[in-house]
Parts: C-alpha cells; structure tokens; sequence
C-alpha cells in the first residue's frame, strides 16, 4: 500500500443542530482517485467540504473531528484554513471563472495571490498547469480573453487549471461534471485519471458510473453515514452492505 | 355582476394602461412647463445665463454659474466622502455579519433616507455647522492649510458642511444600491477564491469588489443624483450667497437652494423665470445623471446573472 495522504478520523458536520456528517473515518492514499457516491442528500458535499474547511463559511455550520494532512490536523486549534486551502484544493459543482478575469489571469491568480510577481515564473505555472488540464490547446492563443468566454467544459477544467496552479497534493472536486455535457465530461474524467500521477483526488459524483470509470477506491454515503469503503472493483462486483448492493443495483437511491 | 374573463381582463387592462400613461403625461406636463415658465429668462439671457456668476435680483441681471458650482462641488464632495463609506458598509453587512443582524443592521441604513430633509437642516444648523467651525475647520486648517481649498475663515455655516450633511444623506442611497449589487454576486464565486487560499479580504477584492465595478459606479452615480437635486437640509447650512470661492469654508448656494430661498420673494417676472431656468438646468442634469446611472446598473445586474 502507498503512502498515506489524507486521514479523516471521527468527522461530524453540523448545520446548526443538524448533523449531516456521521463519524466518518477513513484513509485516503497519494496518487489515488477516490470517489463519493451516494443518493442525493446523503452528506457527501457536506463531507468534502469538510476536507478543506470550507464548509465552515457558511453560515451555522460548524464540524468536529480532525482530519489529517501530512501528520498534522487541519482543524488543530492553531490551524489556518486559509494556509489549508492552499494545500487541498477544491474544484466546484458549477465552473465558476472569475468573471471580468482573462484566462491567464484565473490560471495565475493563485500564485499571485501569495506574491509571486515573476512575470515569467507565472508564464510558466500558467502553461504547464494548462497543459496538465488538456486546454492549452484550446487556448493558447487567446490567453488574455476573459475566462467566461469560453464553453462550459472549459470553464470547468480552467478552474482544474486554476486548482492545479495552487499545487496542492489533494483536489477535492465536488461533482465536477454535473453541469457538462458527455464530451466535456470525458474530458475531465481523462484529465482525473491524468493528474493522479501527480495528486490525490477525492471526488464526489452522483454518477455511479463515473465513479466505477474513474476511481480506485469508492465510499458510499447514506444520510451521512459511510456505509462502505473499499477498492471499487469490490464495492461494486462484491459489495458487502447489502444497502451498497441495493443502490448500485438500482433498487434505491 | 358576473363579467367574463375576457371582459375583465379587458378592464383590467384599460385601466393599467390609463394609470401608466398618467404618469408619463405627467413628466411630459412637467418638462413642458419648465420650459414655458422659463421662456422669459432663457430669451433674456440665452445660454450665457450658465455661463455668467453675476445674480442680482435687485438689477434684474441674472446668471447661473454660482449656483450650478455650488451644486457641482457639493455633490461631489459629498460623493467623495460617502461613496467609500457606503461600499465599506455595504461590505461589512453583506459578507462580515450574520444575517440576522445584518438585516436589523441594513434597516438601520436604510432609516437614515426616512430621515426628513428639514430636520437634517435643523440638526446640521444647530450642532453640525458649530462642529465644522469649531473643530473641523481648524483641524483641517492646521494640516492642510496650504491648499486653498482649506483657507480662509469658517462660520460653521458654507460648502463643507452642506457637503457633510449631503454625505450622510446619501449614504443610505449608495449603500443600498451597494448590497444589492454585491448580493447578485453567485456564492460559488466567493467559495472560489477562498477555495485558492485567498483570506477573506483577498476574498472580497477578487470575487465582489472588482467584478462589480460597474455596480459601484452606478451606485455612486445614483448618489450623486440624490446629492445634486438636495433642497432643504443644503438651503438651511450652505449660507445661500451666490460666489464662487475656492475655499470649501466659504458660504455658497446651490441650484436647488436658490430656488427654495428666493422664490416666495422673487417679484419680478424676470426673477421668477430666471429661478424656473436653474430648475430646468437642474432637472435637465439630474435626469441624464440618473439615467446613466440606471443603465450601469441594469446592465451590471444583467451581466451578473447570465
């Protein structure tokens, strides 16, 4: 087994006195894809909101737990989570391109954001990170466009570009590919498959093919609670709740 | 009776259009009258009416140029001062507080426009004009002295504190206007930027402030429209004393307020018509101003939601 990435150990999240989350522990390993599937309302957005501490911006949410990123727990009583989002990044449901930002400018705003200012070390993040999310391409000679002008699909993966610049050894993607159309979808899903070589990708889908196409291993979250956690080969040929088999199977959910 | 729908409809629909088209007739009635009361000036005077600062009622010679001054310099001072305010507590209440208090927070903003303009006349006369004389002044005297704008002595009463009280008048207006902008911005494009590690102030520059640029100025432009056309609460603090100074301590009069202060005495039909002329200027300015700022915001509010 690989080295260890992310551990999530006893994790609750609450939106005031509702508990979405149910101590969920569970252990995620570097250069894996790891998808989070369940019926809708099952907490699995909640959940991966936990993981870089966004969830606590909305309002009345609170979480409890600890989750660990390399021997230390992000939500220690002397963690930043603004330092936190800089190692675990989060790609969104919809794309959400700055607007009135161009193309290069959402691309760099990352690094700018910490005070790079080397005009051709941003050059450099800029392309490598769009090559890696397969828009250079598509692109390159349009830089300074703005980031709302392109397509939906690559909306979504200049925001993976956007993530990527960031370099965080975890991504988290909350339903990526919900808003696209099939061809933009198998874009990302290579892309997931791509950038594992390089990071840890925890994604939420609701889409348990996706999920079956793209990941190592697969959680199934039901009202909060994780039901099942395994490689995915398993969980959907040899699942061993039978409340998995009922949902991969079709039988609810 | 029983009317059949389509009859009502019918009804219904007359009587809609009626009410419209009143008031439309109405501006039209308005506009057409300004024009005919000010006729007499207008051939009088010309357009040299806008450019001459000599007004004397008692020679019958009138010109314009003091008053619109006035009324420039005021309403963007006022602008300078409350439009960073605004936008700062507009920020504060949408994005810094819990909603609850931002609700009781907003409405507290939004009663300072409940205030009626005379009584903000009164307090500006009896506690604000002996403020700016006996501290404002002199601080800003002592500090930037050396720019004229600062020199010379101050009365309490003049451009500075009519400007002040124009400030607070407006705030409401541009706060407002503010919130409502910044709250067409999607949550997603918050959570975006603190999803790269962007600190909460990173956060609002990146995600609200500079996406809603054209917002903003709107929201400004609709202020200043507020502060341009501002009678009362100007006419009891400004001094109404047709000169042009560069001094911001110096008394002054704006379009608004001349009209206000001289109108019950004016006994020429000359003088009358000369006031009628500021009032058709006056409306001439605020109208395009609000205009251009109604199309900013319409076209920002657009924008945002595609």
């Amino acid at each position: 087994m690989s080295e260890i990435a992310l551990e999530v150990k006893n994790l609750n999240a609450y939106f005031n006195d509702f508990r979405a989350v149910k101590d969920i522990n569970l252990t995620y390993y570097k250069n894996s894809v790891n998808a989070i599937i369940g019926p809708s309302g099952c907490g699995k957005s909640t959940y991966i909101r936990c993981l870089n501490r966004i969830h606590e911006e909305v309002e009345g949410a609170s979480v409890s737990g600890e989750v660990i990123l390399g021997g230390k727990n992000i939500y220690a009583d002397n963690a930043d989570p603004v330092e936190i989002r800089r190692h675990i990044g989060m790609v969104f449901q919809k794309p959400n391109p700055f607007p009135s930002m161009s193309i290069y400018d959402n691309v760099t705003i990352g690094p700018k954001l910490w005070g790079e200012k080397n005009k051709s070390k941003l050059d450099e993040i800029a392309e490598s990170c769009l090559k890696k999310a397969a828009l250079w391409d598509e692109v390159k000679d349009k830089l300074h466009q703005d980031g709302t002008s392109l397509s939906g699909g690559q909306q979504q993966r200049l925001c993976i570009a956007r993530t990527l610049a960031i370099n965080p050894p975890i991504i988290l993607m909350d339903e990526p590919t919900s808003a696209l159309d099939p061809i933009a979808t198998v874009k990302i899903e290579d892309l997931m498959n791509e950038i594992k070589k390089e990071y840890t990708v925890i994604v939420v889908t609701h889409n348990m093919q996706q999920a079956r196409r793209i990941a190592d291993y697969t959680s199934f979250f039901v009202l909060g609670d994780l039901i099942e956690h395994g490689l995915t080969s398993d969980i959907f040929t040899n699942p061993k709740e039978k409340k998995t088999e009922d949902y991969i199977s079709g039988n609810f959910g | 009776m029983k009317i059949s729908y389509s009859k009502q409809d019918r009804y219904v629909y007359t009587g809609l259009r009626f009410f419209s088209l009143v008031v439309v007739c109405l501006l039209i009635a308005i506009i057409f009258q300004l024009f005919k009361a000010s006729k007499l000036a207008f051939d009088e005077f010309g357009l040299s009416f806008v450019l001459s600062d000599f007004w004397n009622p008692v020679e019958d010679e009138f010109g314009a140029l003091a008053f619109i001054y006035g009324t420039v310099i005021t309403s963007l001072l006022s602008l300078l001062l409350a439009g960073p305010v605004s936008i700062f507590v507009a920020i504060f209440i949408n994005e810094f507080l819990p909603k609850k208090l931002a609700s009781i927070l907003g409405v507290f903003v939004e009663l300072i426009a409940a205030i009626p303009s005379i009584v903000f006349g009164l307090w500006g006369l009896y506690y604000l004009a002996p403020f700016v004389k006996n501290y404002i002044s002199p601080f800003l005297k002592k500090y930037l002295g050396f720019i004229p704008l600062f020199q010379g002595t101050s009365f309490g009463i003049g451009i500075l504190t009519a400007s002040l009280i124009l400030a607070i008048m407006i705030i409401p207006t541009i706060t407002s206007v503010c919130r409502e902008v910044f709250r067409s911005i999607p949550n997603l494009r918050k959570e975006a930027a603190l999803g790269l590690g962007a600190t909460k102030y990173e956060m609002v520059k990146l995600a609200i402030i500079n996406p809603s640029f054209s917002g903003i100025m709107g929201a400004l432009v609709l202020g200043l429209g507020r502060a341009l056309g501002e009678t009362m609460a100007v006419a009891m603090v400004i001094g109404n004393n047709p000169v042009i100074s560069t001094s911001l301590f110096s008394s002054g009069a704006t379009m608004a307020s001349v009209m206000a202060n001289e109108y019950a005495e004016a006994d020429s039909e000359l003088h009358l018509s000369a006031l009628c002329y500021i009032g058709l200027l006056l409306f001439v300015v605020t109208f395009i101003v609000n205009l251009f700022a109604r199309t900013i915001v319409w076209n920002n509010s657009r924008k945002s939601r595609s």
